[in-house]
């Protein structure tokens, strides 16, 4: 019995609360980032933005999510009722658990694996599942087209993604995620050397989250709310909270790979004082700014546009960029030893 | 080791239950839902024998990329049930020999592996030993070194295959109108508004 606790229940109790300690403060940050954009469009669009409920309409987020949980579940009755349910449960998921691989400081990580790098690609590229099946579960016009536009768009930006974190895993020579941090502790961060890389990673992000200006497939405009119009209540909700969390992802993402995640911005004495989380925490945070701030400035990109800019544009720039950096690494001697 | 014997036994048994879900589901959208469950666990089975880099890719690529264009495609499909039940009959024969030759294939495997113990020794043996090199790096050693020729002949077959794809769908229909970004970009204020004094009462 001692044996099968300390082989079996005690791990398995550790993880869970591993697994707590990173989901629960990520959907408070998920509530308070729907906070954060209302206020920052506001102040761009010289308004008050939420300023009721609770001080300074802080908890506008936690009422907005009460309204939507006493809501009623509206099942379409053409629907295809079991997918219907399962897609925003997928998005969801998705969302949390990239988590696992990203470390808060040297060492702070669920699960430090060797293909972190990779994984969180692979799981990036599921979100388009969640989208799809909801579009086509939902056998409805809007949501159908939907489904089609993100299937196309996101395919189209992972490609480019895959080449950005190509020629960052050429400067840090591991699939690990640490190890990239690390490897921007004894250089510079990557957005420096890789500034157009950076630039790519970042407006690749925007498409793969299906953000504005390239939020086609929800164009309310077109197509009324796109895949969400057939949901209603936490189905919606599951969605709502699966975009925002995958925006904070991709900031970290970001962060990680060009602006050195845990590592404050100089080693010397009042910034090394602040502890690395808070440095992770505040790049996601001007990550998150820049997303809300796109959002606020640029219109829509048409659907011809985008893919023209992701098939034509990103995709030689990027390959261009994958060959030189491997040229450069090769010729001045820099290739990382493993 | 009780614990990964039971992650095997539930991975497995998802997987072959998919499997077959796949081939006799009614819906071919659901048909895909369970290849992208199939490959997913044995993804899951792939990281259980330390193939961690296999699984991810797996992932990426079959998941993430071809299982998405099988979905776009037939999800855009009007299908007809009654006409696909009554192709059953005609394709059966090939089906059944396809499967036939694939089962003597698997069994052939299978009974060199069990007859031989060598041979079922080197295949439980990851080469190099897996706390020596990532196999990350164990695959680049094999794949970008030892053969490097002839993975780069296997991508430029793959590359013609795609060019002569894309030529033999590729048509040029006449008539349509294409946005040309750079004459667009290159048109100034001078050619593009012409400012007009109106007089009253008289029009242009």
């Amino acid at each position: 019995m001692a044996e099968f606790w300390s082989i079996y229940l005690l791990p398995g109790i550790i993880i869970l609360a591993q697994i707590l300690a990173i989901i629960v403060p990520l959907l408070l940050c998920v509530a308070m980032v729907t906070y954060y954009e209302r206020k920052i469009m506001a102040a761009m669009q010289l308004r008050m933005g939420p300023n009721v409920v609770g001080p300074f309409g802080l908890l506008q987020a936690f009422a907005d999510g009460a309204k939507l949980f006493f809501k009623e579940t509206i099942l379409p009755t053409s629907a295809n009722k079991i997918i219907f349910l399962i897609a925003p449960m997928i998005t969801f998921l998705l969302s949390l658990v990239a988590w696992a691989v990203i470390p808060f400081d040297d060492g702070i990580v669920v699960s430090d694996i060797n293909v972190g790098i990779l994984y969180l690609f692979a799981i990036s590229s599921l979100g388009v599942y969640g989208i799809v099946m909801a579009g086509w579960a939902s056998n409805s016009k809007y949501p159908f087209l939907s489904a089609l536009r993100s299937a196309a768009q996101m395919v189209s930006y992972e490609v480019s993604i895959g080449f950005v974190i190509i020629t960052v895993l050429l400067c840090v020579g591991s699939l690990n995620v640490s190890d990239v941090v690390r490897a921007q502790a004894e250089g510079v961060w990557f957005f420096i050397p890789l500034f157009p890389m950076f630039v790519i990673f970042f407006i690749s992000a925007l498409a793969e989250t299906n953000r504005h200006p390239f939020d086609l497939p929800e164009a309310e405009a077109e197509l009324v709310a796109g895949y969400q119009v057939e949901y209603s209540s936490m189905a919606f909700a599951l969605f709502f909270l699966g975009e925002y969390a995958n925006m904070i992802l991709m900031s970290g993402l970001t962060a990680i790979l060009f602006l050195g995640g845990w590592l404050p911005p100089f080693d010397i004495a009042p910034f090394n004082w602040i502890p690395g989380p808070i440095w992770f925490f505040l790049k996601i945070l001007l990550l998150l700014f820049v997303f809300v701030w796109v959002r606020a400035t640029l219109p829509r990109y048409r659907y011809d546009q985008l893919m023209r800019l992701g098939w034509k544009v990103f995709l030689p720039f990027s390959l261009f960029w994958v060959a030189l950096t491997a040229g450069v690494l090769v010729a001045f001697d820099l290739v990382p030893q493993t | 080791m009780i614990l990964q014997g039971l992650t095997f036994y539930l991975f497995a048994a998802i997987a072959v239950g998919a499997g077959v879900m796949v081939v006799s589901a009614r819906n071919p959208v659901h048909s895909v839902l369970f290849l992208i469950l199939t490959f997913f666990t044995t993804a899951g089975l792939f990281v259980l024998i330390g193939a961690e880099f296999l699984a991810m890719v797996l992932v990426v690529v079959y998941v993430g990329a071809v299982a998405v264009l099988f979905m776009f495609v037939v999800m855009m499909l009007d299908i007809n049930f009654v006409e696909m039940r009554e192709g059953f009959l005609q394709y059966m024969p090939i089906g059944v020999l396809v499967g036939i030759i694939l089962l003597v294939e698997l069994l052939m495997v299978l009974g060199t592996a069990s007859l031989s113990p060598e041979v079922m020794a080197a295949g439980t043996e990851p080469i190099p030993d897996l706390a020596q090199r990532q196999n990350t790096a164990a695959l680049g050693d094999v794949m970008y070194t030892k053969y490097i020729y002839l993975f780069q002949a296997a991508g430029m077959i793959l590359l013609i295959a795609m060019i002569g794809a894309i030529v033999l769908t590729h048509r040029q229909r006449p008539g349509v109108r294409k946005q040309v970004i750079s004459k667009q970009l290159a048109r100034t204020r001078e050619e593009a508004v012409e400012l007009k004094k109106v007089q009253p009462g008289q029009g242009i």
